[in-house]
């Protein structure tokens, strides 16, 4: 018999994050329930590994110890984790405003378009104070566009925002693709033009490996959500319209303005990651660069239980099987690594009413 | 004495001796007592109307006799038949020729009439679902009883009143003996009320025993044989409707209906010290109307003076509390807060200008149950958190002075509002928005609605102390003894308008209460 907001009945997908999202009382049911889902789904492609005749024990060990030991492994897996944790924070902060942002992906994507198309407009003697912030600023910048227009269609449309960012995830790719082949791709080539040499991100080393100074980029942003989110009014508009909108009007909060401004800056983050694949890594704009890093932000937020460090974290984690499960090619086909993370998110689902049971008994 | 009707417009007798139902139930539900011994006697043929409160337990009780609810204790009996209490589900229920058509309805939208009827019980040739005869013979069953249905309609398209026709032809082509229809008029528009009520009484002609579960008396009065009144779980009494009036209309006792609905047991409270005579208006409404649901409503109160909005709940209360804060849009007319108009502010904006609002549903609208106690003493109160960062030693000193002046158990800042009784929670709500600087005007909507005593005496002084402190107070409330007790004037709501108005020494008087029930039950115009 309650209303539900402006825009009519939720549809069932609506409803699906918020089963990720039952609140416990504490860091330690949320801890708990992340390597649960951890143990649960390392447990579950083992069995898959014992399936296709390979030793689990020796595969994960053989994973731990190149990884560990190999300076490169270490710095991909950094550089991964860089641009998981920025997709990561991007989803979390809006699933807790109760909006599903599956379009961290196509944000990510206007990142890189934006950032690499004012990287290489810069003059190339543009000293880095001044082009560094721009591209950057130009990344976030395009990836608050494309979430501020979800969000805005949300609010004042009505228009689920899963389907809305589904088709700017399309959208953006096709935009990015097209003027890639009509200004940007060098002849016969996907990739475009090299950025202005003042944009570029040092790299950190670690053999030669991709990681580079935009992890001190994402760990900004972590520190920054982690205020916003915890320590101030705005943080708790957006913690209150995502868990009793109701609540939130009568108190006064403007639930429409707060998701708007949630989208943009869910958008903002996820474009940042483009600073880590364009600025730190390629140097020029590149057909997919980037892919997938939203899609595994979505996974991110859900293991790191929309907490910005628990982000993190679970970033650190994501980005350990996808380079970890690189490293250990010869031992094991690399698709069963990779659905490991698939796994990974379903164990998450799973695990939260588990834990919210034994919650509730204790 | 048996209700077989002479007179100048004979109703049809009652068709045998026997009792429909008899039941005597018990139900409770975690931390709430429904029904403890609720008596239900209905006999066959007649319409049997079932009347209370809200929060009385009507519809709990018709649940457990349709089968949907399980009843924890007691017995019941079918059409003679003892039934076991335990066990009694939908199904057997179902087989007994109990149909029930429910308060908002309970069709598959996007499924056709005839799909939704078979629904559960669908007749098959071979592998495939039979739809073709079930369809004739409800058209067939609509046509002789006077209730048009089309079949192959989309249930979720239909008007209200037709999606409930095709509901009771169901009921009836399943071969329901006995048909419960749970406050089916709150939905319908009045000339579908009449509709359904002339249906109602041509299928107990035919033989069919109703259950009508209602709140209003105008309704019973039309239609019913005998009337069961429900208070806090209850059987209070069962009226029958006389043999001697000439007209059915006659034959109740609305009155005395409606003094057992609200009941007199309680003693008059002490009459509440009057606002200072040339007090400014502090809230204005003039010519407010919301969809259907409010019509033209005027209404003014004055600084220190406690206004009490009386009525049956779904009369447009909700709406006027709604339109007030600012959360419904407005379909015209003013209001002004402190001198302001604010038809078209924002919450926010209302708020500011000194507004205090204490939503009906701490629940959904009053509460965030997931944030703790402090946070949401602190809620959108930018005075205590501060404008960005918030000021955590402040909020939790304004927790701990409002946990220590209501009483607020447990007096942990920091636990979550979820785990707080209601009585506790409905005081975290009263604590923020009472706690207001520069409060000009409160409303509060149902502010004592299923609370426990103790928490109701806080809840009262502490709207007492705002009015004395020269706020304006607006107390919408389904409780009549509430408003009696707090309020220097009460306003009565019927069908979205004001239909009536007691003030001062008139409110103290015995008869105030029965006055004033009898204009929210429409029994008497103002």
């Amino acid at each position: 018999m309650m209303p539900r907001g402006d825009s009519g009945p939720d549809p069932v997908w609506s409803r699906l994050p918020q089963a990720f999202r039952i609140p416990f009382s504490g860091t330690r049911r949320e801890l708990e329930t992340a390597v649960l889902a951890l143990l649960a789904s390392i447990a579950i492609t083992s069995v898959l590994m014992l399936i296709s005749g390979k030793a689990p024990g020796h595969v994960w060990w053989a994973m731990l110890t190149r990884t560990t030991s190999d300076p490169y492994v270490l710095g991909q897996v950094l550089y991964k984790a860089t641009g998981i944790a920025l997709t990561g924070l991007a989803v979390s902060l809006a699933l807790e405003a109760r909006l599903l942002n599956i379009g961290a992906e196509g944000q990510v994507t206007a990142g890189v378009l934006a950032c690499a198309l004012v990287g290489t407009a810069l003059p190339a003697g543009t000293p880095a104070l001044v082009a560094i912030p721009v591209c950057v600023v130009a990344a976030a910048g395009a990836g608050a566009a494309v979430g501020a227009t979800i969000g805005v269609l949300r609010v004042w449309r009505g228009a689920h925002e899963v389907i809305t960012s589904i088709m700017f995830n399309a959208i953006v790719s096709g935009i990015a693709l097209y003027l890639g082949n009509r200004v940007m791709f060098r002849n016969g080539t996907t990739t475009g033009a090299p950025i202005a040499p003042g944009a570029e991100l040092s790299p950190l080393g670690f053999g030669g490996s991709s990681a580079n100074t935009s992890i001190v980029l994402a760990a900004l942003a972590v520190l920054v959500v982690w205020w916003l989110r915890g320590r101030t009014t705005w943080g708790q508009a957006w913690r209150a319209v995502g868990q009793s909108p109701e609540a939130a009007r009568s108190a006064g909060i403007s639930v429409g303005k707060v998701q708007i401004l949630v989208m943009t800056g869910s958008g903002a983050l996820a474009g940042l990651a483009a600073a880590n694949f364009v600025m730190g890594h390629k140097h020029a704009f590149e057909e997919g660069l980037g892919r997938g890093t939203g899609l595994l932000g979505i996974s991110a937020a859900l293991l790191g239980r929309m907490h910005p460090v628990g982000v993190a974290i679970a970033a650190l984690a994501l980005g350990f099987l996808s380079s970890g499960g690189l490293a250990v090619g010869d031992l094991v086909d690399k698709e069963l690594i990779e659905m490991l993370q698939g796994v990974v998110v379903l164990a998450v689902a799973a695990a939260v009413p588990w834990v919210r049971r034994a919650e509730v008994a204790a | 004495m048996t209700g077989a009707v002479t007179g100048a417009k004979p109703e049809p007798k009652p068709s045998a001796t026997g009792d429909m139902i008899a039941a005597e139930l018990d139900k409770t539900y975690p931390g709430c007592v429904v029904l403890t011994g609720a008596k239900l006697a209905v006999r066959r043929g007649t319409v049997h109307a079932l009347v209370g409160e809200n929060g009385a337990g009507k519809s709990t009780l018709v649940k457990i006799i349709a089968g949907i609810v399980r009843g924890d204790a007691g017995t019941l009996e079918i059409a003679g038949k003892p039934v076991a209490v335990a066990a009694w589900d939908r199904r057997a229920a179902r087989a007994a020729g109990v149909g029930i058509v429910q308060q908002h309805g309970a069709s598959a939208g996007t499924l056709s009439v005839v799909e939704n009827a078979v629904l559960g019980v669908e007749p098959l040739r071979g592998p495939l679902v039979e739809l073709e005869a079930t369809a004739a013979a409800m058209s067939e069953l609509g046509r002789r009883i006077g209730l048009p249905v089309d079949p192959w309609a989309e249930a979720g398209r239909l008007p209200l009143g037709a999606a409930q026709r095709a509901e009771i032809v169901a009921a009836l082509h399943h071969g329901a003996k006995l048909l419960i229809l749970d406050e089916p008029t709150a939905v319908l528009t009045p000339i579908e009320v009449d509709g359904l009520l002339d249906t109602l009484r041509r299928l107990a002609a035919e033989g069919t025993t109703i259950v009508l579960v209602t709140h209003k008396l105008d309704e019973v009065r039309a239609v019913a044989d005998e009337v069961t009144v429900l208070r806090a779980g209850k059987t209070v009494t069962t009226f029958t409707a006389s043999a001697e009036g000439v007209y059915r209309d006659a034959r109740l006792d609305v009155a005395a209906i409606a003094r057992a609905m609200v009941g007199t047991d309680l003693p008059p409270p002490p009459p509440p010290a009057a606002p200072a005579a040339d007090a400014r208006a502090v809230l204005e409404l003039s010519g407010v109307q919301v969809g259907g649901e409010l019509q033209a409503i005027d209404l003014r109160v004055r600084a220190g003076e406690i206004v009490g909005v009386a009525g049956v709940d779904g009369n447009g209360q909700r709406e006027l509390g709604l339109a007030i804060a600012g959360l419904v849009k407005l379909g015209g007319g003013a209001i002004r807060i402190a001198g302001h108009s604010v038809a078209h502010a924002a919450p926010a904006a209302r708020l500011a200008l000194g507004l205090a609002h204490i939503p009906e549903d701490r629940q959904h609208g009053g509460l965030w149950l997931d944030a703790s106690v402090a946070d949401n003493l602190a809620l959108g109160r930018a005075d205590v958190t501060g404008r960005l960062q918030i000021d955590r030693a402040r909020v939790l000193a304004h927790a701990g002075a409002q946990i220590a002046a209501l009483d607020i158990r447990p007096g942990d800042p920091t636990g979550a509002a979820r785990s707080l009784s209601g009585g506790n929670q409905q005081k975290v709500v009263i604590g923020r928005e009472l706690s207001r600087p520069q409060l000009v005007c409160v409303l509060a909507a149902q502010p004592t609605r299923g609370v426990d005593l103790g928490a109701v005496v806080r809840i009262h002084d502490r709207l007492r102390a705002a009015a004395a402190a020269g706020a304006g107070v607006l107390v919408i409330s389904a409780d009549l003894d509430e408003l009696l007790a707090l309020c220097h004037r009460v306003v009565v709501m019927l069908r979205g308008r004001i239909v009536g108005e007691r003030e001062g020494a008139a409110l103290q008087d015995a008869g105030a209460r029965s006055a004033l029930g009898a204009l929210m039950t429409g029994v008497e115009a103002a």
